[in-house]
């Protein structure tokens, strides 16, 4: 099976040679030139997706259909375009979560850019809810039927939308100091019958309630998020996230940069998957391209991400204890995470931002002392951990206050799209890494950490045993290093053929994506990241609602989103 | 115009800090006028304690504060110094220590945080993003530099900066806090960007009360 | 053992005597004196306190603590207070600034007060009533009256909602910290602190003495005075991941200042009392038999065991804080009002029937 697809990719990258030649070889005067490149590699790269056309009136029948009848009810991205004159659109990518080889990518698009609207598809899934926010925000196409049109990321007064390819951002949105708009009132566009759409408003907070601003200065957000919480006493009523205080439009400032350059940003939209993001992109772009990395590459890659994801779930652990109160748990955290750190700083030179993938390999081998370091800290690891269940997690006070608080079903899970820890805790299996197996994944033996109750605890202790799992998959790998190349070798300038791409990771908090259109030239076109954390924040409302304030942090702090990747 | 009496760091020497010209350059701006000798060392008892007891707001946005954690924690331990006090409410903070990009959404928060906090207020820009936007420079939504929107008194460049160059950074503020006088003249010299315009504002609000 | 009565007569022989002052002339004077020596030992305290807890955390999170300001941090606290006292003290616009900023005064008089009750050596007790207990009581608990203010006046809403959770906590558990008295009071028979250290003193700590209710009654002290603290892991009034800073939000320079040093001080007081009550106050350890022993304990003067003793307890709740996360509102309540309280008051029961019946040792 692994030859047959070294084989495939042997092909496509022979049949990328002329295509990536052809741009340079026709200058930019001429994009429709570019253009057909319909004449694609003969042999489709490995994660390149076609999405199918749908018009935008048969969308919602068609949705219905797959979600209903034929199972597909995960919807993994929605995720807007600009495809300048063939319109604006929205591509969704559904999966199966019955038969995860199932999957069906979809398009819609409108060629209308003064009023674009597109049916909204919130009904069907309730993610579908945030994400055509944030494709509102980002290319002012509106949802007819959607319940809660406003922008998401943007301050409510800001001008133009900053995705399209023809917007002056900079131009109409000067720095605004004044106190950010935030309005009571949210609105919804509904279709006629008659073709022509209405728009209604809507009441988000009623004049006498008790509505306390959770953020975005705040210690226990975790970031610079906000929270508008009604409040019933100490009971919580309703919340409604505000995001966007870290968008940093990470998606629109890659279309200008080089393939290389854009690997620079995915360590900082979610620092503490900082391997496994870079390792997404990076594999996006080998897969799309047709290069096939050396063995050694994958097995560095996957100790790496493990060793990130540790990294990460120890960190997870000290900032909920710090949440709880028990600060003492917080530095314990803290020190064992420095012993990565370390390991991590003699390879790869960083600390956090560690800039070690690269398109075709990493950066540097690795240092003569990785394997010894490493090797130590397994054992390390696996004794501080029975510390952690005796300091923190065999108390009382923790244990009452997370069991049983912020129960999710695994039906909401899938609805909000929630991967990761948050869905494996609610008995929902979508680790990636079993799933669609990738790096050197397929040859090492662990298990998928499962847990059924849905709880604050069950998050909770689906990170802590994670550990133990990634410490298992590190052990088996470590004397394993095969030898080759660290780095493949690769044209000066990277150009990824024409196509759609798509290639996930398990990150440390949930499957991150990346979904890469590519011109043929060599910047992206457009590049989306499936926020991992996203879907974290999206739940919060349905989670939190009728528990107290307390529970808010509990459960903001087990669902474990870090912001900057949220907003990207 | 020399400075004739050099503010100790403890075990640091003067010599070892880097960019003492504009240090000195700042002392020298400062004491333009000479001060009272009485006065002076009450000033330095006043110096004494608010440099050693720098009362970090807890403020980030990104990367930068998981380092400013790890400055916190086991290793690097900025309890040594008497930062460990994080204030959570800014009107008890001296100190924030931005980390992290600071967003156009986010820059009128940011003003806001600086504006609550209490007098004497110190702002150290961590990071590349605070310091110049960093690899976010080009973006549409995101100020470049902090000394855009508030006064900045030490920058710390990095992406993240090590935990190290916090200490540094943190003791160059010492410096600073230490040659500060707390009787009779002004300590700022850094532009604050919004001063006027806050100043208009709240002018504003207070005849609107009044005629209310 | 040392009796701190010969200094006080001595100085009231002075005074009178040699000075020629008047009675009443001489006791303005001691009070006077008294009220300086209590408000400097009241920060002095302070200081030591917060040095302590600084240094206690640091110690369990293998750590330094303060170290760089004065050999090993002791002066570190100086320099925060040299910093608080000339920090700008703000008035906020749409606040009832009066209440504003009466209430920091009302919690530290209040902690003031109650640190007054302390008995610290034999004859050097300050207020020192027949109702000394009740007094006690009654004036810790103008404190949440301060707390209900800061946070009712700070139009704010995490003010507002951490005073409300402190006013449901506190007075909830001076329900227990009443009743665990009560059981003592039950087995010393008397309310006077300087009389229920003298008793201990003769016939043995009241902890060993009650044996099983005492033991039970210290534990639920301990609880319902950590709690009346609000030091985690009941600081839920401020608790600082949920409502940043609580009350004090809006507080700074010198009035949260006064918010700090209550707090700790209300920890000592906390302690001062367990020591008092149940561990003897000034009374050495004596164990019955060994008269060599009882001897050398009774070299030691008072006061030192009384701090020891104190500072033992701080050190527990300390222990306490840094390792515990802190409990739900609603938890807090059930816990004082479903568990201690009924246990509380059949410890009582216990205790009159310990009395009545003799077995008490």
């Amino acid at each position: 099976m692994n030859d047959m697809n070294m084989e495939k990719k042997g092909e496509a990258q022979a049949a990328a040679q002329p295509q990536a030649a052809q741009p340079k070889a026709a200058p930019a005067a001429a994009p429709a030139a570019a253009r057909p490149a319909a004449a694609a590699p003969a042999q489709p790269a490995k994660n390149q997706i076609e999405p199918e056309c749908v018009a935008p009136e048969a969308l919602l029948e068609r949705m219905e259909t797959l979600k209903n009848k034929e199972g597909y009810d995960f919807l993994e991205n929605l995720t807007g375009f600009d495809w300048e004159a063939d319109g604006l659109g929205v591509v969704y990518q559904l999966a199966s979560t019955a038969d995860p080889s199932r999957r069906v990518n979809l398009k819609t698009l409108t060629t209308d850019r003064e009023n674009p609207y597109l049916p909204s598809v919130a009904d069907l899934w309730d993610i579908a809810n945030i994400y055509e926010r944030e494709v509102y925000d980002f290319f002012g196409i509106r949802f007819t039927g959607h319940p809660d049109m406003r922008r998401i990321f943007m301050r409510e007064d800001w001008v133009g939308y900053p995705m399209r390819k023809d917007d002056e951002t900079e131009k109409n949105n000067p720095l605004r100091m004044t106190p950010e708009p935030l309005s009571d009132f949210t609105e919804t566009y509904t279709l006629q019958s008659d073709g022509t759409v209405t728009k209604s408003q809507r009441r988000l907070f009623e004049e006498d309630e008790y509505v306390v601003n959770i953020g975005p200065q705040h210690p226990s957000t975790h970031g610079v998020l906000h929270f508008r919480v009604s409040l019933e006493g100490e009971k919580i009523k309703k919340i409604d996230p505000v995001l966007g205080y870290i968008h940093r439009g990470v998606e629109k400032i890659s279309e200008k940069m080089t393939y290389p350059q854009t690997l620079a940003l995915t360590d900082r939209l979610d620092y503490l998957g900082a391997m496994q993001n870079r390792h997404a992109l990076c594999m996006c772009i080998e897969q799309a391209m047709g290069v096939e990395v050396s063995d050694r590459v994958k097995v560095i890659r996957t100790i790496m991400d493990e060793l990130q994801r540790i990294d990460s779930h120890i960190l997870f652990f000290s900032c909920l204890c710090q949440d709880l109160g028990a600060t003492t748990a917080f530095l314990y955290g803290f020190r064992d995470r420095e012993q990565i750190l370390d390991i991590f700083e003699e390879t790869c030179g960083g600390r956090l931002i560690l800039n070690y993938n690269t398109i075709g390999g990493v950066m540097a081998d690795i240092h003569p002392n990785f394997q010894k370091r490493v090797k130590a800290f397994i054992p390390y690891m696996r004794k501080n951990i029975k510390e952690y269940h005796d300091i923190f997690t065999g108390n009382v006070i923790f244990q009452n206050r997370a069991k049983g608080v912020g129960v999710l079903t695994k039906e909401q899970c899938i609805s909000f799209g929630c991967t990761g820890g948050t869905g494996r805790a609610a008995g929902w299996h979508n680790d990636v890494r079993k799933l669609r197996p990738y790096a050197a994944y397929d040859r090492v033996q662990f298990n998928e950490v499962v847990r059924s109750e849905g709880d604050s605890f069950a998050r909770y202790m689906i990170r802590l045993d994670e550990i133990l799992e990634s410490l298992n998959i590190i052990e088996q790998l470590i004397d394993n290093i095969p030898e080759g190349n660290f780095q493949e070798k690769m044209k000066p300038i990277i150009k990824v053929p024409e196509g759609l791409y798509y290639s996930a990771v398990e990150g440390s908090r949930g499957e991150f994506g990346v979904l890469l259109e590519s011109k043929g030239d060599k910047s992206p076109y457009r590049l989306h990241y499936r926020s991992t954390g996203l879907p974290l924040v999206a739940v919060m409302d349905t989670a939190c609602r009728d528990n107290m304030i307390a529970d808010l942090i509990t459960i903001g702090g087990t669902v474990d989103y870090v912001v900057p990747d949220i907003d990207r | 115009m020399a400075i004739n009496k050099r503010p100790k760091i403890k075990s640091i020497p003067y010599e070892e800090f880097k960019d003492n010209e504009t240090f000195e350059r700042l002392v020298a701006e400062l004491n333009a006028k000479g001060t009272n000798v009485i006065v002076r060392k009450l000033d330095e008892l006043i110096d004494w304690g608010r440099s050693n007891s720098l009362w970090p707001l807890t403020f980030a946005t990104s990367c930068c504060g998981i380092e400013f954690m790890a400055v916190c924690a086991a290793r690097y331990d900025i309890a040594r110094f008497g930062f460990e006090v994080t204030r959570n409410s800014p009107r008890q903070a001296d100190v924030i220590l931005v980390s992290g990009t600071i967003t156009t959404k986010m820059a009128p928060v940011l003003r806001r945080l600086y504006d609550q906090m209490a007098d004497p207020k110190y702002v150290v820009a961590v990071g590349g993003c605070a310091v110049s936007g960093g690899p976010f420079t080009k973006s549409y939504h995101v100020v470049n530099g902090v000394d855009n929107i508030i006064p900045v008194d030490v920058y710390v460049p990095g992406c993240p900066p090590r935990p190290e160059s916090f200490l540094y950074g943190m003791m160059q503020l010492q410096r600073k806090v230490k040659v500060e006088n707390f009787f009779g003249t002004t300590n700022r010299k850094e532009k604050d960007p919004y001063r006027d315009t806050m100043a208009e504002k709240a002018e504003e609000i207070y005849n609107e009360e009044e005629q209310a | 053992m040392f009796n701190f009565d010969i200094v006080t007569t001595w100085l009231h022989n002075l005074l009178t005597g040699t000075l020629g002052l008047p009675e009443w002339g001489a006791i303005l004077t001691e009070s006077i004196l008294v009220a300086l020596a209590i408000i400097t030992i009241y920060a002095v305290f302070a200081i030591v306190l917060i040095y302590m807890e600084r240094k206690v955390c640091a110690a369990f999170q293998c750590r330094l603590g303060p170290m760089r300001v004065g050999p090993w941090g002791t002066l570190q606290v100086f320099s925060d207070v040299f910093k608080m006292l000339t920090k700008e003290i703000i008035n906020l616009r749409q606040t009832d600034l009066f209440l504003h900023n009466l209430a920091p005064f009302l919690v530290v008089t209040a902690s003031m007060v109650t640190f007054a009750c302390l008995p610290w050596n034999a004859g050097a007790h300050i207020l020192d009533f027949n109702v000394g207990v009740f007094f006690f009581l009654a004036i810790s608990s103008i404190g949440v009256v301060g707390i209900l203010l800061a946070g009712w006046s700070s139009n704010n809403k995490y003010s507002l909602i951490g005073a409300m959770r402190s006013g449901a906590q506190i007075i909830s558990y001076e329900l227990s910290i009443g009743m665990t008295m009560l059981t003592m009071i039950c087995l010393t028979g008397t309310m006077q602190f300087s009389e229920i250290c003298a008793d201990q003193a003769v016939n043995g700590w009241n902890i060993f003495r009650g044996h099983l209710p005492a033991v039970l009654a210290f534990i639920i002290y301990l609880v319902a005075g950590n709690a009346e603290c609000n030091r985690g892991p009941f600081d839920l009034p401020e608790s600082e991941s949920e409502l940043t800073a609580g009350y004090h939000t809006e507080y700074s320079g010198m009035h949260f200042g006064y918010y700090y040093l209550a707090e700790y001080l209300n920890l000592f007081i906390c302690a001062g009392m367990a020591s008092t009550i149940f561990l003897g106050g000034w009374a050495p350890l004596h164990i019955a038999g060994l008269e060599g022993f009882n001897g050398v304990m009774d070299a030691v003067p008072g006061f030192v065991w009384f701090l020891g003793k104190t500072f033992f307890v701080v050190f527990l709740l300390m222990w306490l804080r840094w390792t515990f996360p802190r409990l739900r509102i609603d938890q807090i309540l059930s816990l004082e009002w479903k568990y201690l309280v009924p246990i509380s008051m059949v410890n009582l029961v216990l205790m009159a029937l310990v009395v009545a019946m003799g077995w008490h040792f």
